[in-house]
């Protein structure tokens, strides 16, 4: 495996009197995009807020670069150079699309050659530039909020379930700009649940289950594995073919 | 800035971005409906320009609270006091200084004017700013114990007025050239709201384009929908918070500058009494809405103003019938701000 970004070391979450994180232990390289898996309520979104310090953990460490992150405010993290892309897209809808984007940028207008390369990747972006990101379709929403994530150069991407709710024809378009993602060197931590999409995307793979890390390795052998891919998620790839 | 070239082609067929114009026309379409009611032209003008001179003042006292609501979520009960503190600041200011006031110089009485707003401002941003980490802060997220100790708040700083400056009533003056009117033909403006209309047109102006053109002004739009997504994008909404905080108390304390000269007296629970008013207008704009704010006060203002004529029995009660016709029409209030 190569150099480790993010390392989780026992992490536990509590939600006010539920505990939620049962000791996460898991590293994710650098380069290269890593799936989490896992059924609902198995602690995936919990691990990305709680690596993004939105909940924090209590007990246990987180490692960015080598870096204690565990108790760090939210906005240090991210300056740390992570950026995150909730479930629910969080886009600010009374904004328009550039000022979505200008606002990611928090060092200053976005460099010209990164806008191109981001309006390559999600063009419909650049027709409704100075609308209000409200009127935006649910897929056109995940890609400017994937776009307001790498507004800026970011060491790591945590993107919760970007497929959810799309139509076929988007999560394709969404499957070709995480491979974009990728050939550009970023590095992308991606909750899916929708196995087809992370099969076609990921590198390597982490299984949730009850707030703990079931497994981790190559998505490759768990592609090629039907038997633990019933074990591990009660389903096989062939199911979503 | 950001921005992207497209080329004639590509944005012929490109959706435009639909302006809200309804509620914008409410104020001029009111005017107009007044007219055949009031009959005499000249009437109507005094009204509505004195309508809309307390309009801006209302606007003045309640931009702070809905900003402050908007953004964090805090019920604030004590943001009257800011504009009792706004008001009595003058008093620092037109002690040493009175015979500017009374001098026949247009220069030296907007000096004063202005020394009054900018005195009044910065201490109201100074107890804003206390009150703030205080008082408001340990409440973050509990609106009952907000309400309550933010009255607690308000209730000790008027008992401070008192300590400080007495509990009886203290009448000050207006500016020797802000005092009388303007008289065109029949038509009578009053110089005071003349000016009012224009310190609030400044305000609003400048509010926008704050919210609108500028960095920050992005940040409080966004925090106002998203405080989460803010901080997650690398920015620190504790300090936003406080820094609106801190303005919104000075909008107050600016405000009570206005609403001080215009009733010419003093006392410490003036704030306290236009609160329903503020609380009113926030509401019909939209809690958050700026515009909703400005909207919703010249609303409010020229009803009453135009009711008191009319129906002065009914006067009482107009703002709240504009207030429930308002929110059966947009039950969120005139612009509504995406929350979260």
């Amino acid at each position: 495996m190569s150099e480790v970004l993010l390392q989780l070391e026992g992490v536990h979450t509590h939600i006010g009197p539920y505990h939620i994180l049962h000791g996460v232990d898991c590293a994710i390289p650098a380069g290269g995009l890593t799936v989490l898996l896992g059924r609902n309520g198995a602690g995936k979104t919990t691990t990305l807020r709680t690596i993004m310090g939105l909940w924090q953990a209590s007990s246990g460490r987180i490692r960015f670069d080598g870096l204690d992150i565990s108790k760090a405010p939210t906005p240090d993290i991210a300056r740390a150079g992570i950026a995150y892309v909730p479930e629910s897209m969080a886009i600010f809808t009374d904004l328009t699309v550039r000022e979505n984007i200008v606002l990611a940028a928090r060092s200053g207008p976005v460099d010209s050659g990164r806008l191109d390369w981001m309006l390559g990747l999600f063009p419909a972006l650049k027709r409704f530039w100075n609308l209000p990101a409200g009127n935006l379709s649910g897929g056109q929403k995940q890609m400017l909020a994937i776009a307001r994530a790498i507004a800026e150069p970011r060491r790591l991407l945590l993107v919760d379930e970007p497929t959810k709710g799309l139509a076929p024809v988007m999560v394709r378009s969404m499957i070709e700009a995480f491979r974009a993602l990728k050939a550009a060197g970023e590095t992308i931590l991606l909750v899916e649940q929708n196995f087809y999409a992370a099969s076609a995307l990921g590198d390597h793979v982490l299984v949730m289950d009850d707030g703990r890390i079931a497994h981790s390795g190559a998505m490759s052998d768990l592609v090629a594995d039907p038997v633990l891919q019933q074990r591990l998620l009660g389903l096989s790839l062939d199911a979503h073919q | 800035m950001t921005d992207i070239a497209t080329n004639a082609a590509d944005t012929a067929e490109l959706p435009r971005a639909r302006t809200d114009w309804l509620p914008l026309l409410l104020v001029p379409a009111l005017a107009l409906l007044a007219l055949p009611f009031i009959g005499n032209p000249s009437s109507w003008v005094t009204l509505t320009v004195a309508g809309l001179a307390m309009g801006m003042m209302i606007f003045l006292m309640a931009s702070g609270l809905t900003l402050v609501f908007g953004l964090m979520d805090i019920i604030n009960f004590g943001h009257g006091v800011f504009i009792s503190l706004g008001a009595y600041a003058t008093l620092i200011v037109l002690g040493p200084l009175a015979a500017w006031g009374q001098a026949d110089s247009l220069g030296l009485n907007l000096a004063l004017m202005g020394l009054c707003i900018l005195v009044a401002m910065a201490l109201t941003a100074a107890v804003g700013a206390v009150f703030e980490r205080v008082i408001v802060r340990p409440v973050y997220g509990s609106h009952l114990k907000q309400i309550l100790v933010t009255m607690g708040g308000l209730i000790v700083t008027e008992q401070a007025i008192h300590a400080i400056w007495g509990a009886s009533p203290i009448p000050i003056a207006l500016p020797a050239s802000l005092r009388g009117a303007y008289v065109l033909g029949d038509i009578v403006m009053e110089r005071y709201r003349v000016f009012a209309v224009v310190i609030g047109l400044v305000v609003f102006a400048g509010m926008e384009l704050l919210l609108n053109r500028t960095r920050i002004g992005l940040l409080i739009r966004a925090g106002v929908e998203n405080p989460e997504m803010v901080e997650a994008l690398g920015y620190r909404i504790r300090r936003l918070f406080v820094s609106v905080f801190v303005a919104g108390s000075a909008l107050a304390g600016l405000g009570g500058v206005m609403w001080a000269f215009y009733r010419q007296t003093l006392t410490a629970g003036m704030g306290m009494e236009v609160m329903v008013l503020v609380f009113i207008v926030i509401i019909i704009g939209g809690l958050g809405s700026v515009g909703g704010c400005f909207v919703g006060s010249l609303l409010v203002a020229l009803v009453a103003n135009y009711v008191g004529f009319l129906a002065p029995k009914l006067a009482l009660i107009s703002n709240i019938l504009v207030m429930a016709l308002v929110l059966v029409w947009r039950p969120q209030g005139l612009f509504p701000v995406a929350r979260r």
